[in-house]
């Protein structure tokens, strides 16, 4: 139903949207007035190149970050943990599995609450393997991943990313279900009676939804964005300095020991989707292979070692060991799946 | 009046504590300020997502950091 309040919300909106699509389009043609007119770069030289790439990447994608960033927030308006575990609970396995990595990806969660959210689901009957599928797919899968992978490399590979990460949650999710690890669980979880907790309204009105867009916005992008400016930087240091096929020897597909060490290299290291997309843009652009560079960059993402020291809190150290052996066996498969594919 | 901060100790839910802690001296309110970072204590009141608030045992949000709004209109 359309208030009379709705009209400038909606006009407004609009408005946004056109002046975000004109500035967005015509971006190229800035960035080259800037280095070449503006800053009166030689065109052709190494600085020049550098130079051209940070002006266009770098609000191109801050940009794509503000609307997806947006949109999403208002999408996870419908989605709270307290509805998502109501969902998932008592689950069969496989179904479960696939249900919990897709809500996994629109589920409000930060990594910090990971341990609450564990015992939350676990006391009230989610399936251990299922409750894990959601912990894979939540970090990994996520809206800022997707956008820069879009941004700065196109539709098919954030396609190819968005598939082949829900495949990893499944898999693996379903994999530790089957294994039985229940008793490598901290005992003390078993024995929480856990509250019912809050039942968070869902019910807000249209005004309250943009407001929770708005407020995603200025929460997500005001804590990304330096890492989002450092990795195109970086990217673009490499893209104006690095020679072409300068990786191909060592992170190119015709070597099979590279996806393996781009794995073990990305587990200990920790940053996220802003500040790893930009990075591995400027490999690819250096003869790195996909594959290798997307293994590494699921590496860095889904298994870190923060939130590993996090989870000992409820897990054994057996159960951390499977839960980083089989989501390293995936992030494995799928780095020599598209090396040998494309 | 008992009001507790639920979180592990991450910069969200310190930034919680420091609005809550906010709100309640610009009301001079007597209110008992609690800060749980127990993940058991946690699990027990059914908190899933952290920051979270509760207001005489009463979850009033979770998941994200209240507007200073949000605490004058539960302390009301």
């Amino acid at each position: 139903m359309w208030t009379r309040r709705r009209w400038p919300l909606a006009l407004a909106g609009l408005a946004a949207a056109a002046v975000w699509f004109l500035a967005y389009r015509n971006l190229a043609g800035m960035a080259r007035w800037a280095t070449y007119g503006l800053a009166g770069l030689e065109p052709g030289s190494r600085l020049a190149s550098a130079v051209e790439f940070f002006v266009y990447e770098a609000p191109k994608v801050l940009m794509l970050l503000v609307a997806v960033v947006f949109g999403v927030g208002i999408v996870r308006s419908f989605f709270t943990p307290e509805r998502t575990r109501r969902v998932l609970a008592g689950r069969r396995e496989s179904a479960g599995n696939v249900l919990a990595a897709l809500l996994g990806t629109v589920t409000p969660f930060c990594s910090c609450s990971a341990v609450p959210l564990f015992i939350g689901f676990v006391t009230a009957g989610v399936p251990l393997g299922v409750t894990f599928s959601f912990l894979i797919s939540a970090p990994m899968v996520n809206e800022v991943a997707l956008v820069l992978l879009f941004g700065l490399l196109g539709w098919k590979v954030a396609a190819l990313y968005l598939a082949t990460g829900l495949a990893i949650a499944i898999a693996a999710g379903w994999t530790i279900g089957r294994l039985g690890l229940e008793r490598h669980v901290e005992p003390w979880v078993f024995q929480v009676r856990a509250g019912a907790g809050a039942e968070a309204d869902t019910r807000l009105s249209l005004g309250g939804r943009v407001r929770a867009g708005t407020d995603a916005v200025v929460d997500i992008v005001g804590k990304v964005w330096p890492w989002v400016l450092g990795g195109i930087a970086v990217g673009a240091g490499i893209h104006g300095y690095v020679p072409e096929q300068f990786l191909a020897g060592i992170m190119g597909r015709g070597a099979w020991w590279s996806v393996p060490l781009a794995v073990a290299m990305g587990i200990p290291m920790y940053s996220n989707a802003a500040g790893i997309v930009p990075v591995v843009e400027a490999l690819l652009g250096k003869g790195a292979a996909l594959g290798t560079v997307l293994a590494f960059m699921m590496a860095v993402i889904a298994l870190s070692l923060p939130e590993l020291v996090i989870l000992r809190k409820v897990l054994r150290p057996r159960l951390i060991g499977v839960f980083v052996g089989v989501v390293g066996a995936g992030i494995l498969a799928v780095g020599y799946l598209f090396n040998a594919i494309l | 009046m008992v009001i507790t901060v639920y979180g592990p100790g991450c910069a969200r839910c310190h930034e919680t504590e420091r609005v809550v802690r906010n709100v309640l001296a610009e009301l001079q309110s007597d209110a008992d300020l609690q800060k749980v970072s127990d993940y058991q204590a946690m699990a027990a009141a059914g908190v899933m997502a952290t920051p979270a608030v509760a207001i005489d045992g009463v979850i009033k949000l979770s998941g994200r950091i209240p507007k200073p709004d949000e605490v004058k209109a539960w302390l009301a």
